[in-house]
């Protein structure tokens, strides 16, 4: 039985007046590659939102190294560990790519040293493009420009999502042969539309709908069950 | 010829003395997303602390040293209780600084009394140069010589440190800042801070520039600043110092050639680059 980094139990959020979240569950085991799966407005973004704090849960809660994060500050929660890329991707625009991954490197200790190369050897291009302004990248760039800034920052969670949204099927390849590299050193909880990605390299899904958890098993029993797949994410 | 080079210098030291009040506003804008109507305020003090402290210990140096002292400890005290209560909403903001502004300027009457306050240069800055025909006055070459090491040091300190970096990826992105591990409200009091000690030590530069301060002063400057703040782009710091001599200059200029128009001409400027460039001369891009 693998220990559980993050869970959230019966989470609910709100956006103003809007309920979004209305019982979202879920666990993220170390080591493996979760993820969340819904259609088209389910609640996706908003739960990775809520997990790293930027709209806070209303009720229910977050927990992450059996700490209760509920109420921290995003810059806390970030701090524990937890390391986001959203679904822009969040670039500083006018920052280059060194400047970009600058911000989240907390101290130059030999630990971030190396995890930079590390990335850097993963991502080839953004060393090439290393002085180029973060803006003027391709967008299979940016989104690995996104994901190193994420996993230098001390990580051990990454949350992503829909990293192979608006890429070409080549480049998508290349971010999946990452997230399964960057699985060896860190947990993923990846938000994904694209099926075949997410079958491929998930080990775990939940699926939630309206803003609630539907479903939560081993990827592997989505895959078998062609009714949930069609019920929930129209395909099959 | 020398009239030319006398106006330039004159409409660089007013432009000058707005950039350090408009280089605040534009920062404090650009990331915090916050509108401080109150900035004037920070000024008329900065120049009558500095200024007394100057009277009483003859020393201009210690004048400055104290309008930023001032600068600081108002900038601290304002952003924890003026301004966090109202960060995201715009009216509240106008409102509360509004309010401030006036309480600010009012204030200043009930320490310093509510008369005109006479200013003079202090000796070693007094006088002037004759070069040919041309008669430099010494003060304004001070005031040009001090704008242009400021823009220096916050133009490093903005590229080349870690805070500077922040800053200028929390003006572009504030939640992924957070993201990242980085406490953006201490940063938000750092840059406040910062401003609020820039204004007054603009004020306490302009006191014997104008040879007189009395309260309203504050609201007068800060209209410019405003302006500045628009016409360079809210958020770039760059911006704020190529508006403010353009503003100083137009100002300095229109007031030989075509004084009626003196008070006007920012005015049309603000005008002309909100049709043309809604988004001022110098973009600080958000996303
Ligand atoms: N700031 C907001 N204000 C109001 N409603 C919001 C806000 N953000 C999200 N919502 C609503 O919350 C619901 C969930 O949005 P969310 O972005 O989490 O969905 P998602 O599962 O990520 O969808 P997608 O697959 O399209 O990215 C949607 O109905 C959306 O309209
Ligand atoms: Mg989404």
């Amino acid at each position: 039985m693998m220990e559980n980094l993050l869970k959230l139990d019966n989470v609910n959020t709100h956006i103003g007046q809007y309920h979004i979240l209305q019982g979202v569950h879920f666990e993220a085991k170390v080591g493996e590659v979760s993820v969340l799966l819904g259609r088209n407005g389910a609640g996706k973004t908003t739960t990775l939102k809520t997990i790293i704090g930027l709209t806070p849960a209303t009720g229910g809660s977050v927990t992450f190294l059996n700490q209760d994060i509920t109420k921290k500050p995003t810059y806390d929660i970030a701090n524990l560990g937890i390391g986001y890329v959203p679904e822009d991707q969040g670039i500083f625009a006018q920052l280059s790519v060194e400047e970009n991954i600058k911000v989240a490197m907390k101290k130059e200790s030999e630990e971030s040293k190396e995890k930079l190369e590390y990335v850097l050897n993963l991502f080839p291009d953004l060393k090439k493009f290393w002085k180029k302004a973060g803006g003027n990248l391709s967008g299979g760039q940016k989104q690995m420009l996104a994901m190193a800034r994420a996993f230098v920052n001390d990580s051990k969670l990454l949350l992503i999502d829909e990293p192979s949204k608006g890429l070409a099927p080549i480049v998508i390849e290349k971010v999946m042969e990452a997230i399964v590299e960057m699985k060896k050193r860190t947990t993923i909880l990846l938000v994904e539309q694209n099926f075949f990605m997410a079958s491929k390299i998930g080990d775990s899904f939940t699926l939630i709908d309206d803003g609630k958890t539907v479903h939560q098993g081993a990827m592997k029993e989505l895959i078998d069950n062609d009714e949930m797949k069609h019920k929930y994410l129209g395909i099959g | 010829m020398d009239l030319i080079i006398s106006l330039v210098i004159n409409g660089l030291a007013t432009g000058m003395l707005i950039f350090l009040l408009a280089a605040g506003l534009t920062l404090i804008f650009g990331l915090m997303d916050v509108l401080n109507f109150a900035h004037g305020g920070l000024f008329v003090w900065g120049a009558y602390t500095g200024i007394f402290s100057y009277a009483y210990t003859g020393s201009f140096i210690v004048g400055i040293v104290v309008a930023i002292l001032t600068g600081l400890v108002f900038g601290f005290i304002m952003e924890k209780l003026i301004i966090t209560p109202v960060y995201g909403n715009h009216v509240q903001q106008i409102l509360i600084t509004l309010g401030f502004m006036l309480v600010l300027q009012e204030m200043i009457k009930v320490f310093f009394g509510p008369n005109v306050v006479a200013v003079k240069v202090p000796e070693y800055l007094a006088g002037s140069w004759q070069v040919g025909d041309i008669i430099i006055i010494k003060y304004r070459i001070f005031i040009i010589i001090f704008g242009f090491i400021v823009f220096g040091l916050f133009h490093y300190i903005l590229t080349r440190t870690k805070v500077g970096l922040i800053v200028r990826a929390g003006v572009m992105n504030k939640d992924m800042v957070q993201a990242l591990g980085i406490n953006i409200k201490r940063i938000f009091l750092f840059v406040f801070m910062t401003g609020a000690a820039l204004a007054a030590v603009a004020g306490v530069l302009m006191a014997p520039y104008s040879g007189s301060i009395y309260a309203e002063l504050g609201m007068e400057y800060a209209i410019l600043a405003f302006i500045v703040v628009v016409i360079g782009g809210m958020g770039s710091f760059q911006g704020s110092l190529f508006a403010a001599i353009l503003v100083g200059l137009a100002g300095s200029f229109m007031a030989y050639y075509v004084p009626y128009l003196s008070l006007a001409v920012n005015m049309i400027l603000m005008a002309v680059v909100l049709i043309f460039r809604p988004q001022g001369l110098f973009q600080a891009a958000k996303g």
